[in-house]
């Protein structure tokens, strides 16, 4: 069946086939609606136009990649638990989920998690915080960098989209072919997967240049890689990571796309295909994409737990070369993912020593941050729980995952969820507290204002008890052989193990509720919780030595560095908020609807193309380029903030610096904090 | 904390800008050219990814003829030798084109060489084309084997890049009607010539790994 107009889109393509699916498509149509009547009643359309969408302030726009990635969060939380709970009640009963239905979730999950959640969360940050760390005023091509967000965006929306119209793919996050091509998976699921990916792996290889350029090219004077703060290392790590990682992804998802396509046959199982050319290719992003998941994480504590022991990062400099080892190491790696798939006993030997290797960098740099907390003044934050919490968990999930990298190991336990118990104890507490500890910490540099302390600890308490609950029973039913991604099974043994894990899950989903919370109580409250000075933790690097927010300008004048942790050096010989003698004029790049512009048109290109509607994928690409090109002719490109303009900005953020009283440590979680916290003794 | 106006690195050998702009503004245009250029450069480095990975997958399909056509019934060595020339010659052309844009500063001479480039970019898609068709007339599309749906992504993804840097050629000529050499339109220039360059040398690794050890082994 198709049509011109519509491809192969029709009424059946609508949700109505299971009550549940019907009830998550009208969720997220009514969610889409509130959105919208919120905005307009906010009567907020044109803000949201000038201020956001078409803005290209790095600072901006990492705000709205967290957005993205709260909000793909918050779907797949979801599908979480209702994953967890089928089967708690699926032994020797089909539940109340079908097998393509439950397919479809851990596919959904998965693709989301990895690519719509934490991706945008990591890039968020780093997009925000970045530029302020090494004292830029924007990334080095901030128009790319909207364009990047657009991309991403389409892919979510695309996923979002799935849930209302046609069905997702089945065939698991990683999408193996030969079960993916179309004589498995006619449907459009693998097509909507396909091009989600693909949109939003371009736009993260754009955005790895993006910040490998800026860091070489914009730091400040005298700002050396070596007196980088660690959390901009890992930038650069993850930026090289994805500048060599994200293409063989994009190439395998075209791959399967032309297979789908065009009847070419890369993977299928006849004619010649070859589905080991994917699976190869995929893991050669697939295990680099675990170090950019978990590297920023490893930035972020690097930062927490120097801020909040109030030392200097012990070991900075083994610590600079355990990330660059992680990062060089993990392209080294990928065939640990598939010891099963029947390479030669030797090949297994050498991957599996060469995973083992990892966990020796791994290991320094949980041994430099213990060592950075001795002898510290540890203050108790919602970042350093986290950071506690991480230090513990993510050793157990070391642990098992040096013993995974044993083939023989491997062999017992593979596609069982011991597997999914050990990715999940990395990646939870590897990347997900990492991100809500940056976002717990950086918050207030972002909007003025502190988030509410004491919900802090309930999300955290929430988390990591969900956590706990969700993962370690997982450990034990894994090795005890239930297969994961199972709808329904028939060992009664499993039983007691998947009720604790359900309740790990209503746990997380608690956390979920009580972010929700946190974030309305800490609105409501901002008066009281705000941060004008813009130093509520008594930071050690530059972003804490400008107001919060920060000016569109960053800073006033770039500052001159001479040593790692400048802006803590400067505090401890007074000499930190020195008023500049003499201001200028910045240039900074305009708005640009460019970004909006190559969202909307990359969102239709993939939307079409999976319901084979060609003339809106000839419209999509034309538009999309045609923007760019466009664009190109555009020669009035930035707008200048005048001397004037930026005199009278610092010297009213001055002027209320002055006025403000220093605090000590301890009051740093109560309302005295205004952002000036005294350096202790 | 020092501070001041603005941060200046070590400057890039190959950028020389012409410009009757004052110095300061120069020295702008030179920084912002600075990272543009090594912004490409790591894009360049991105897309060879692209292309081992179409290189390693025809690698490995060698052997996936299933019974279809090969390189010998299917390769006419000749044409290739042709476009390998028609590209080497426009690598070359181009090299002069910005020759003439960096050291004579004169436009005439630097769009007549560009012009001479994108002929002869167009003269190797043409050919290309031809073998394209010539392959497919003998039974060898793309879907007939593994080895020819890697032959011709490989070889089509190159084509398409060349496509795409003969239409950045031609969006050039525009700019430069439009707003003479300027700062901009030269270094976008630059960035042309190294993506022609690029293309030149995954030419020379296609030729050799899929047009000779095809034919002649």
């Amino acid at each position: 069946m198709r049509h011109f107009l519509l491809g192969s889109l029709g009424y059946d393509a609508l949700p109505f086939y299971s009550l549940i699916a019907t009830f998550a498509a009208s969720i997220v149509v009514l969610g889409a609606l509130a959105v919208l009547v919120f905005v307009t009643w906010l009567k907020g359309w044109r803000a949201l136009w000038s201020d956001w969408l078409t803005s290209v302030d790095h600072k901006k726009i990492g705000i709205m990649y967290v957005v993205v990635s709260f909000v793909m969060l918050a779907r797949a939380v979801v599908e979480a638990v209702v994953m967890r709970s089928q089967q708690a009640v699926a032994y020797q009963n089909p539940g109340f989920i079908p097998p393509e239905h439950f397919a479809q979730l851990f596919t959904t999950h998965g693709t989301i998690m990895i690519f719509f959640m934490a991706m945008p969360f990591l890039i968020g940050i780093y997009n925000f915080v970045l530029p302020l760390q090494i004292g830029a005023r924007d990334v080095s091509f901030p128009v790319m960098n909207s364009i990047s967000l657009g991309l991403t965006s389409a892919g979510a929306v695309l996923l979002m989209i799935s849930l209302c119209i046609g069905k997702f793919s089945t065939g698991g996050w990683t999408g193996y072919p030969p079960y993916t091509e179309l004589s498995f998976s006619p449907g459009v699921g693998v097509d909507y997967w396909i091009w989600a990916l693909t949109l939003s792996s371009v736009g993260n290889t754009m955005t790895g240049i993006n910040f490998a350029v800026t860091i070489y090219k914009k730091r400040a004077p005298g700002m050396t890689l070596f007196r980088m703060p660690l959390f901009a290392w890992t930038a650069l790590c993850i930026s090289i990571l994805m500048i060599f990682a994200m293409p063989p992804l994009t190439v395998a998802t075209l791959m399967l796309a032309m297979d789908r396509y065009l009847d070419m046959h890369f993977f299928t199982n006849e004619l010649g295909g070859n589905m080991m050319n994917y699976i190869n290719m995929f893991w050669l992003f697939g295990h680099p994409e675990v170090y950019i998941l978990i590297l920023p994480a490893f930035g972020v504590y690097s930062e927490t737990i120097a801020t909040f022991s109030n030392k200097r990062l012990y070991g900075y400099t083994s610590l600079v070369w355990a990330t660059v080892s992680i990062a060089v190491l993990s392209f080294t790696v990928w065939l640990h993912h598939f010891f099963t798939m029947g390479q030669d006993g030797n090949v297994n030997a050498v991957f599996g020593i060469a995973t083992m290797l990892i966990a020796i960098p791994t290991g320094v740099k949980v041994y430099d941050w213990l060592l950075t907390m001795a002898r510290g003044r540890i203050r108790v934050s919602v970042p350093m729980l986290y950071a506690c919490a991480f230090m513990m968990l993510f050793v157990v999930g070391g642990a098992t995952g040096v013993m995974l990298a044993n083939p023989g190991f491997d062999y017992q336990v593979h596609n069982t969820l011991f597997l999914v118990a050990h990715f999940h104890n990395m990646l939870i507490p590897g990347l997900l507290f990492g991100m809500l500890s940056a976002y717990h910490y950086w918050f207030p540099k972002a909007f003025g204002f502190r988030l509410h302390e004491g919900w802090g600890r309930i999300v955290f308490g929430c988390w990591v008890g969900g956590f706990i609950l969700a993962f370690m029973p997982l450990y034990i039913v894994g090795a005890l052989g239930m297969p994961r991604r199972s709808q329904e099974f028939f060992e009664a043994v499993y039983r007691p193990y998947l009720w604790v894990a359900l309740c790990g899950a209503f746990l997380v989903l608690g956390a979920l509720v009580s972010m929700v919370i946190q974030l309305w109580t800490s609105i409501k409250n901002r008066k009281a919780l705000a941060v004008p000075v813009g130093d509520p933790w008594n930071g050690r690097t530059l972003e804490w030595s400008i107001a919060a927010p920060p000016p569109e300008y960053n800073f006033a004048l770039i500052p001159k560095i001479d040593c790692v942790d400048a802006f803590h050096e400067a505090k401890k010989h007074r000499d930190a908020w020195r008023a500049p003698e003499h201001y200028f004029d910045i240039e900074l790049p305009s708005n640009t609807p460019v970004g909006f512009v190559c969202c909307v048109a990359g969102g239709v290109f993939g939307f079409a193309l999976t319901w084979h509607i060609w003339w809106a994928v000839i419209l999509g690409a034309a538009v999309f380029f045609g923007a760019i090109i466009l664009r190109s002719f555009n020669r009035n490109t930035t707008y200048i903030v005048p001397a004037s303009e930026i005199r009278e900005n610092e010297e009213r953020w001055l002027l209320t610096l002055r006025e403000t009283a220093f605090i000590d440590n301890d009051a740093m979680f109560t309302t005295a904090n205004n952002g000036l916290v005294k350096e202790p003794i | 904390m020092a501070q001041t106006v603005q941060g200046k690195g070590p400057s890039h050998i190959g950028i020389r800008l012409s410009n009757a702009a004052p110095a300061s503004h120069q020295e702008e245009a030179r920084s912002q050219a600075e990272e543009a250029l090594f912004g490409f450069w790591v894009f360049l480095m991105s897309d060879l990814i692209i292309f081992s990975m179409l290189f390693v997958t025809y690698a490995t399909m060698g052997h996936s003829l299933a019974g279809g056509p090969g390189p010998h019934e299917l390769f006419d060595l000749s044409s290739a030798a042709w476009e390998t020339v028609a590209l080497l010659a426009s690598s070359f052309t181009c090299g002069l084109a910005t020759l003439a844009m960096r050291y004579d500063r004169s436009v005439k001479k630097t769009l007549f060489w560009f012009a001479i480039t994108l002929l002869l970019g167009l003269a190797f898609l043409s050919l290309e084309l031809h073998d394209f068709m010539t392959m497919a007339a003998k039974g060898g599309g793309p879907s007939r084997s593994g080895w020819l749906s890697a032959s011709w992504a490989l070889i089509g993804t190159h084509g398409l890049h060349v496509t795409s840097g003969c239409l950045w050629m031609l969006i050039m000529f525009a700019q430069t009607a439009r707003f003479g050499l300027d700062p901009l339109v030269q270094t976008r220039f630059m960035r042309l010539a190294l993506f022609w360059h690029f293309l030149d040398i995954v030419w020379i690794g296609i030729f050799s790994i899929v047009y000779l050890l095809g034919v002649l082994s």
